[in-house]
């Protein structure tokens, strides 16, 4: 078997001296991530070129007030401890102790949780006010003020603001249920399909998280395929290497927070 | 011959499809690349007639797919280039032999992750789906062109294709790009950690730093244009105005507001230009290597050569504008633009020169790889020699969106890629299959090829400075390009007879699979580890040893060597040259 094969020949996983060193001293899969953030921070760096281009060329609105910056900041503090943790998951698992690894990555998950929800509460609020994108199902009540006019005058300002905020969402998103699979294995599909239905079915259906939460069954399958098609107990490299994506995600947002949201307020 | 240092001997998978559909050996990835790009070259090649014939004769009814309407020559042309750049000129150098020769060119057993490798495949697959389907759904296939350029393609109701079609087309380079960025990875990871001991940097095959730096070419390129894609798809869908002004379409506004159609041509060509190298480096590399095996000599200037692609990699990724001086961008700009694009220019030449410089003196064998790695040289020189004319901004405003630009593209990245891919074929098909291929058929293909690669494309140079217009199919009803007609109908005759010419081709192809002679290990008497292994290899590549390198990859014609070339693998030292 071609896995077979990779075990022995991954530099870090046998048959030493067989290869040359590793250009960069790392094992493949640090590499292989290291390579993929370089990627993402294009794909985000395209979407943050779009902004800026869209912010030169017009006139830009400064819409947000207290609250928005309130809620963003604690969003952020959330993000900052998440990474916190995520170190010392790492150091837990570079010393091999899985329990303390296991509480730090769940910690991890719960302050990245807590962000997704404060940031999905905050989105909904935006939309009841009419920050929304024409596609978007329309919640009941016209909105009108100052966050409806905008959408109305500068289209840009909500296309990007959800662009991006969406993106790093989604990047959010799909790190919570990687370090889910990496600290619970199977465990942690029940509970990530527990969340979807509930999500589902709680969520009222002219909310577009209604939609959105769909996101969390196809990573429900996903990690199933996962699980049961490499049933494997990571190490501490799998954790080392889920810490670069997350503080990676965690970085991104350093960008967009005071790009998206501080640029965008007015103190009055 | 070598010192083996010895890994567990892995037994290869059974059952069929484990074995050659979900594989994850690396070899049989290569290969479905490869017959994934043969079909998508044909399809192409298919569309590129429909519109060759379409041109002269705009009324004709053809058997199968009726008259085709002008707007209907948009769909071909879009098709056409999109199958061709993606499908062909990205999936068969890179995902094809890329695949199949690189870990066994710096002595891996595999790639660094087979799963991912397998999963980059058949997400190609997927794309490759996805665009045909674009066909057959209502409206047919988009109309944009393979830049898809807003706000044609951004707003559902501005022609038939731009509904459907148009999100599939999106959809499917997107996936493109996933699949794109997953392999990216992979090659690179696997050059990095992968090299077998004494495979040092400066020893490796050009052919692996070529399919190197494509990968971080791709790497750095897609990931940019899935982010442009995922916008384009919003403006379509979700009513967002990222690349669409205030614009009606047949007196109807579309609601869109303030965008930037210009948005969209700086993410595209930050990808695009980039994109035409990453179809042309592995070219660069395949000729080098069969100039150097086949000349009997060292390549000339290792070094100068490995410098000069990442060069051409580094510049790639600063020149995108020369796509764009059309659009009012501001003189300074502009003239930045142009002094980088010529810069490119220099390792290019660079190359070029060094691979005659390989030739000079040599001992040449003509055997069909080598015809080919030749007529590569060939048509890079006369493609590229328009480069610098098209790098002036005051010649371009003149010839962009002209037959001319059709014909700068078509020589050096269309033509010269796909010369690239035929070397490569002639080159490593004994290795791939176990037989060689028909000799007389190989070269009587390149002939009739060469020729009629000229034939179509040189004349196009002319047509654009007389006025003919990029995409745009009913100049026989133009009066002062009626001139060109006869111009014209050679050009479509010389395209039917090297259309039909490919079958020869095929047929030599899947003939010499099950009848061709059988090819010994090392056919062509090259250095590099592929030709060390078994033909074809055994499912871990090197039957359960990694070799241990101890050469440069092109020593020929070593003093004091038993014969004229020094494989990669021979413990032995000889006298320095
Ligand atoms: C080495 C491989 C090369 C490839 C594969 C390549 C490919 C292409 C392609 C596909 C276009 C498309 C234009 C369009 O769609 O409108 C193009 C345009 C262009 N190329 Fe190249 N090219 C290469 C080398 C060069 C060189 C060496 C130069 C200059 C020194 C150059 C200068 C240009 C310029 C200025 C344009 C813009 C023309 C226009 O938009 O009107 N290219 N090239
Ligand atoms: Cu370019």
């Amino acid at each position: 078997m071609a896995d077979a094969t990779l075990e022995h020949a991954a530099v870090g996983h046998g048959a030493p001296g067989a290869y040359e060193a590793p250009l960069f001293g790392a094992y493949s899969k640090k590499v292989g991530m290291w390579l993929f953030l370089a990627s993402d921070s294009l794909t985000f760096g395209a979407l943050l070129f779009a902004f800026s281009y869209n912010r030169i060329y017009t006139d830009w609105p400064t819409p947000f007030h207290v609250a928005s910056i309130t809620n963003a900041t604690i969003m952020t503090a959330c993000l900052l401890s998440s990474s916190l943790t995520m170190v010392l998951g790492v150091f837990a698992a570079q010393r091999g102790d899985r329990a303390w690894t296991r509480n730090w990555l769940l910690a991890t998950m719960a302050f990245g949780t807590a962000f997704i929800v404060l940031h999905g509460m905050e989105w909904t609020k935006l939309i009841g006010e009419g920050l929304a994108l024409p596609g978007f199902p329309r919640p009941a009540g016209a909105a009108t003020g100052e966050l409806a006019e905008v959408s109305k005058n500068t289209p840009q300002f909500a296309a990007t603001f959800f662009g991006l905020t969406a993106m790093h969402m989604l990047h959010v998103t799909i790190g919570v249920i990687y370090l889910g699979v990496v600290a619970l294995r199977k465990l942690f599909l029940p509970i990530l399909g527990a969340i979807w239905l509930a999500g589902f079915l709680l969520i009222p259906s002219d909310n577009v998280f209604h939609y959105g939460i769909h996101v969390l069954l196809i990573g429900l399958v996903l990690a199933t395929v996962i699980l049961f098609l490499k049933p494997k107990d990571y190490d501490a490299h799998d954790v080392e290497v889920s810490g670069l994506y997350w503080h990676f995600v965690d970085l991104v947002w350093m960008f967009i927070f005071p790009l998206v949201y501080l640029m965008s307020t007015r103190i009055s | 011959m070598a010192t083996p240092v010895s890994v567990h001997a892995h037994a290869a998978p059974q059952g069929f499809i484990r074995k050659y559909i979900f594989s994850l050996d690396h070899k049989v990835i290569g290969i479905q690349y490869f017959f994934l790009a043969l079909t998508a070259v044909f399809v192409g090649m298919f569309l590129s007639l429909l519109m060759r014939i379409h041109m002269i004769w705009p009324t004709a009814v053809l058997p199968i797919v009726g008259e085709i309407k002008p707007e209907q020559y948009l769909s071909l042309l879009t098709m056409h280039g999109t199958i061709m750049v993606f499908f062909v000129l990205t999936t068969a150098p890179q995902g094809g032999f890329g695949n199949y020769v690189l870990p066994i060119q710096i002595g891996a057993p595999d790639m660094a992750f087979p799963v991912l490798n397998m999963l980059s495949f058949w997400t190609t697959f997927v794309g490759f789906i996805v665009i045909i389907a674009a066909f057959f759904v209502t409206g047919g296939a988009p109309l944009h062109g393979w830049t898809g350029y807003p706000p044609l393609s951004a707003v559902q109701s501005a022609g038939p294709g731009e509904g459907l079609g148009a999100d599939l087309w999106i959809t499917s380079i997107a996936i493109f790009c996933i699949a794109s960025l997953m392999g990216a990875l992979n090659f690179i990871t696997t050059t990095l950690d992968l090299r077998a001991k004494g495979m040092s940097l400066m020893r490796m095959p050009l052919t692996v730093w070529s399919w190197f730096i494509t990968a971080i070419l791709g790497l750095l390129a897609f990931g940019v244009l899935l982010s442009a894609g995922i916008l384009l798809l919003l403006d379509r869908n979700m009513g967002t105005s990222f690349y669409v002004p205030l614009i009606n379409v047949n007196g109807v506004m579309m609601g869109h507001k303030g965008g930037s159609p210009l948005l969209w041509q700086h993410l595209f060509w930050f990808f695009g230009h980039p994109e035409v190298y990453i179809a042309i480096l592995p070219g660069m590399g395949v000729t080098s290597q069969v100039l150097s095996t086949f000349s009997r000599k060292p390549i000339f200037g290792y070094k100068a050569m490995v410098y000069a692609m990442l060069a051409i990699g580094f510049f790639g990724f600063m020149v995108w504008g020369h796509h764009m001086f059309m659009s009012g961008m501001s003189p300074y700009s502009a003239f930045a633009f142009s002094i980088l694009t010529m810069c490119i220019g220099v390792p290019s030449a660079i190359k070029t020169f060094n691979w005659l410089g390989t030739m000079w003196k040599g001992h040449i064998r003509f055997d069909t790889p080598m015809l080919y790695a030749i007529g590569f040289v060939s048509l890079f020189v006369s493609g590229g020699l328009s480069g610098p004319f098209l790098a002036q901004p005051v010649l371009d405003i003149q010839l962009h969106d002209t037959y001319f630009v059709v014909g700068h593209f078509h020589l050096i990245m269309g033509v010269a890629a796909i010369f690239g891919i035929f070397a490569a074929t002639y080159y490593w098909f004994p290795k791939m299959f176990g037989r060689m291929m028909n000799e007389t058929w190989g070269r009587i293909h390149f002939f009739i090829t060469l020729a009629g690669t000229y034939a179509i494309f040189m004349p196009m140079h002319y047509l654009g400075m007389a006025g003919q217009t990029r995409r745009y199919s009913q100049f026989t009803e133009v009066a002062y390009q009626t001139k060109l007609i006869p111009l014209q109908t050679f050009m479509t005759y010389a395209a039917i007879i090297t259309i039909a010419a490919q079958f020869i081709f095929v047929i030599n192809l899947f003939w010499s699979m099950f009848k061709g002679p059988k090819a010994s290990d090392n056919p062509w008497e090259a250095t590099t580890l592929e030709w060390t292994t078994t033909t074809p290899p055994p499912h871990d590549n090197f039957g359960g040893v990694t070799p241990v390198v101890h050469h440069g990859p092109y020593e020929y014609g070593v003093p004091g060597a038993p014969r004229d070339y020094v494989m990669q693998n021979d413990p032995a030292t000889y006298a320095a040259h």
